[in-house]
């Protein structure tokens, strides 16, 4: 971001307090959603999404992701990439596991 | 010799060498809590079924509540401080980065006494796979904290002179400051659910 006005500033500053608000108010609802009565496999479901939403705000408004540049953009799609790569090794390994047991 | 492209933006990327330098780094900070993230994903595997959850049990839910609340106001009151600078208003800059710093230190002062409840329950992270990944996040965490804390430090006090000679080069130490707090604020967020109450 660069070369904004007062009034611009003035704008963000606004939109900064809102998703301040919406992250309090989703810290709330992630520990409440905790509490619920669900599966294990529903509650990781919840608490991942609630915490994606946040991450979102977080990242696109007080990293102003949603306005950068693309090089920048490709840079994180890439890396994201690879972090799903790291995310999905444990899963390959069961499936090594109950390949060998078969 | 000057570091070129602190202020304008490279003809060939857009983007000026710091945004660059600190985007480039943060993603290799994101392949290192995604080889931790993916190891607790790994342990919990293997874990017996519901053992994750029961040993999460002994983490301080309300504790790790409100840490979460300081550390999302630290990142609010973070923007507000490179905002100001933009608005031409240093004094607010110098209150906001204060406030920051200080959420950063109560963040700390929180995961200290939650640390020690658990020393003092001999809780260790050799005492189960958990608690071994509980520690080694949030203490990789937390180390990522304090070297925020230094450079915020380094900001509000003896490097804010460069505010009266280069006040644009300044704001955009701080807006690189304030992405990196961001993120480790952003990590927090997925550590808070995935840690504590899963």
């Amino acid at each position: 971001m660069s070369g904004q006005d007062h009034s611009d500033i003035q704008s963000h500053i606004r939109t900064y307090m809102l998703v301040f608000g919406a992250l309090a108010i989703l810290t709330v609802v992630t520990v409440g959603a905790s509490y619920l009565e669900v599966t294990s496999g529903e509650s990781i479901f919840i608490a991942l999404i609630v915490a994606s939403v946040k991450g979102s705000l977080v990242a696109s408004y007080f990293m102003h992701l949603i306005s950068e540049r693309t090089m920048i953009i490709n840079i994180l799609l890439l890396t994201i990439a690879f972090f799903f790569v790291l995310m999905f090794l444990p899963l390959m390994t069961t499936t090594d596991a109950s390949q060998i047991l078969q | 010799m000057e570091i070129p492209y602190t202020v304008e933006e490279r003809p060939d990327t857009g983007l000026n060498n710091s945004k660059l330098g600190i985007w480039l780094f943060l993603a290799s900070e994101i392949m290192l809590f995604g080889g931790l993230f993916s190891a607790y994903v790994f342990l919990r595997m293997g874990a017996p079924d519901g053992a994750f959850h029961e040993w999460g049990q002994e983490l301080n839910i309300p504790l790790a509540t409100v840490n979460t609340l300081v550390l999302i106001t630290s990142s609010v009151t973070m923007v507000m401080s490179w905002a100001s600078l933009k608005m031409n208003e240093f004094s607010k800059y110098k209150l906001y980065m204060g406030v920051t710093l200080l959420c950063a230190v109560g963040f700390l002062v929180i995961k200290y006494f939650e640390y020690t409840a658990k020393f003092d329950h001999h809780i260790y992270p050799s005492t189960n796979t958990f608690m071994a990944i509980y520690f080694t996040l949030t203490g990789l965490h937390g180390l990522h904290i304090i070297g925020g804390m230094i450079v915020m430090f380094y900001f509000w006090f003896p490097g804010s002179k460069m505010w009266q000679t280069e006040p644009e080069h300044f704001a955009n130490r701080i807006e690189v400051l304030g992405l990196y707090w961001h993120f480790v604020d952003l990590v927090w967020i997925f550590l808070f659910p995935i840690l504590y109450l899963l």
